[in-house]
């Protein structure tokens, strides 16, 4: 390939107002990755300095350590508490807000509101929640003759604890994202199966749940890979435990380098979070792709 | 009012109180007295309303210098992604160089990669650099973004090619009908830009954990949760404090919802 002096000219130039993005993503994404996958073959001082090579030690350790075996169940689990629930929960509240009524969009507001909430404020706000004596969840739950579980001190109900937390904090994005689908849904669709007959369940699951599945898709991996990211809530309310129920991936990433600086222990876990997350996100773009194709 | 009518606002209105409550039962027990939240069975009202629990935040942690780090840190992260993602979009959208798809292909590359997988190396480098407990090291890895480049790059091919060739012919430079006319032409995508940029930098907390140790340089969203590890945990003081760290998201979210809906449906690619 031969390249003209204007070719190479108007290269310059759109290099030239990509740079700063370049460079930030060189710095803080691209650098990082390959030394993240490096770091991850060798051992480290607490300091963070190379020390020796391991090879493939540490991916060896991973995939024999029962440590980390819990850990990605630990993952699994709250990831299937949270995602359907969540999904479910949002799809049902936006069928409800898809309504032409007067002050629909107060409703619309109240319910996203969670959006704008911190996973730091909402796991405080949840922490009292779920607290045995003062909270009010036991209580109403005594009100109905269940004795309420001290939450955050049983693994069962930990985990369950963090995933109803992380469930409220991605409901409003999840109503918005199904909100809009719903809207892009035609009317006349609606009419053509009204006249079928068909009317409330039979409507919502032959009708509303086909016609939004791009939107539930969609929302199942933005929402798998948040769950997978997913710290704050975990360092607030349980830092892990009890007996490491909630130390999830990310979680034990960090504890691995940040407490016990085993950098390169780490960086083997931080690779496989790396690739799941990749995977996830690449079948999504894969979906999209064809459904852009095949319109 | 029809009967079905009614059912759907009686279904609407315990939808949106029970999502919502969690924020208002903060509200409320951050103007509740310690004895107050103490009694049983848990109260849901204050009987006394009172703005104690909010002089005692102030009394217990630098609040003020909290909300000041968080306001500076995600006001240089917006003007930075502004900046960074405008001259970007405009190279995708306007200017035509041979790499052009591949370089797009290299932004879109970033939204896959986890900033908890990278999170080590970046913290090492920081902390080489000097940047630990500084402004620029809270802020600065954040000022590139692929999901904004992507949603102002389709603002700016919204623009007419004819304002383009108009201003060449003008005389006008490049970079002159980015500022004069392209940027201008795309405030509703800039401003969904700045929302996005700010909402997702104030509640960042991993970060800012790991890179702040002095209590002057942490921010609001770490600042807050050091009341839940006093020696005494007092409710009311940690309700006012959430209150106090999510009212201005809270305000951004009422101003800007139609720019944060914008963003969060902009299709398949989320930051």
């Amino acid at each position: 390939m031969r390249w003209s002096s204007r070719e190479i000219r108007s290269l310059g130039v759109g290099l030239a107002y990509l740079a700063p993005s370049l460079l930030l993503f060189a710095a803080f994404v691209f650098l990082p990755l390959a030394q993240t996958i490096y770091l991850s073959f060798f051992n480290t001082r607490a300091t963070g300095a190379i020390t020796t090579f391991a090879g493939l030690d540490h991916y060896i350790e991973l995939l024999t350590s029962p440590a980390f075996r819990t850990g990605l169940l630990a993952t699994a689990i709250f990831a299937l508490y949270t995602v359907p629930v969540g999904i479910a929960l949002g799809l049902v509240l936006a069928v409800l807000l898809n309504q032409r009524l007067r002050a629909i969009n107060v409703f619309r507001t109240l319910m996203s509101s969670t959006i704008a909430v911190s996973a730091a404020v909402g796991a405080l706000i949840w922490l009292l929640l779920f607290n045995p004596s003062l909270g009010l969840l036991n209580y109403l739950l005594s009100r109905v003759g269940v004795q309420g579980p001290e939450w955050l001190i049983q693994p069962t109900t930990a985990i369950i604890a963090v995933s109803i937390t992380t469930i409220w904090l991605t409901l409003g994005t999840n109503i918005i994202v199904l909100l809009s689908g719903l809207q892009g849904v035609p009317e006349e669709i609606y009419e053509a199966a009204r006249l079928d007959g068909a009317k409330g369940l039979r409507m919502f699951t032959r009708i509303t749940v086909p016609m939004v599945s791009p939107s539930l898709f969609f929302l199942f991996v933005v929402d798998t890979v948040a769950v997978l990211q997913a710290f704050t809530q975990i360092h607030v309310m349980t830092r892990g435990g009890p007996v490491d129920a909630t130390r999830v991936l990310v979680y034990s990433i960090y504890q691995d380098a940040f407490q016990n600086f085993q950098f390169g222990f780490a960086s083997a876990q931080a690779v496989i979070l790396l690739l799941l997350v990749m995977g996830l996100t690449l079948i999504q773009f894969r979906f999209v792709e064809r459904r852009v194709h095949y319109q | 009012m029809r009967t079905g009518t009614v059912v759907n606002y009686a279904l609407l209105i315990i939808g949106s109180i029970v999502v919502a409550f969690p924020l208002l039962l903060a509200l409320s027990y951050s103007l509740m007295s310690e004895s107050e939240i103490a009694t049983f069975p848990p109260p849901i009202l204050p009987a006394d309303p009172t703005l104690d629990n909010y002089g005692q935040v102030f009394a217990t942690i630098p609040i003020g210098r909290y909300l000041l780090n968080s306001f500076v840190v995600s006001s240089a992260v917006v003007v930075g992604q502004l900046i960074t993602a405008s001259l970007a979009a405009y190279a995708f959208s306007f200017l035509v160089f041979r790499g052009r798809q591949l370089l797009f292909f290299l932004f879109l590359s970033t939204l896959m990669i986890p900033w908890e997988a990278t999170i080590i190396p970046n913290y090492m480098t920081i902390r080489t650099i000097g940047w630990l407990d500084t402004y620029q090291g809270l802020a600065v890895p954040f000022m590139a973004t692929a999901f904004g480049t992507f949603l102002l790059r389709q603002a700016f091919m919204q623009i007419p090619r004819e304002l383009w060739d108009a201003a060449r012919i003008d005389g006008a430079t490049t970079f002159r009908f980015l500022i004069s006319t392209v940027v201008p032409l795309s405030r509703p995508a800039l401003g969904t830009v700045a929302i996005y940029g700010f909402l997702s930098t104030y509640n960042q907390y991993f970060w800012p954990l790991l890179i702040t140790n002095q209590t002057l340089m942490r921010t609001t969203q770490v600042g807050i949760t050091q009341l839940r590890f006093e020696e005494t945990l007092r409710w009311g003081l940690v309700m006012a404090g959430v209150i106090m760290v999510a009212a201005p998201t809270l305000a951004l979210l009422v101003l800007g919802q139609r720019q944060l809906i914008r963003g969060l449906t902009a299709g398949a690619v989320k930051g």
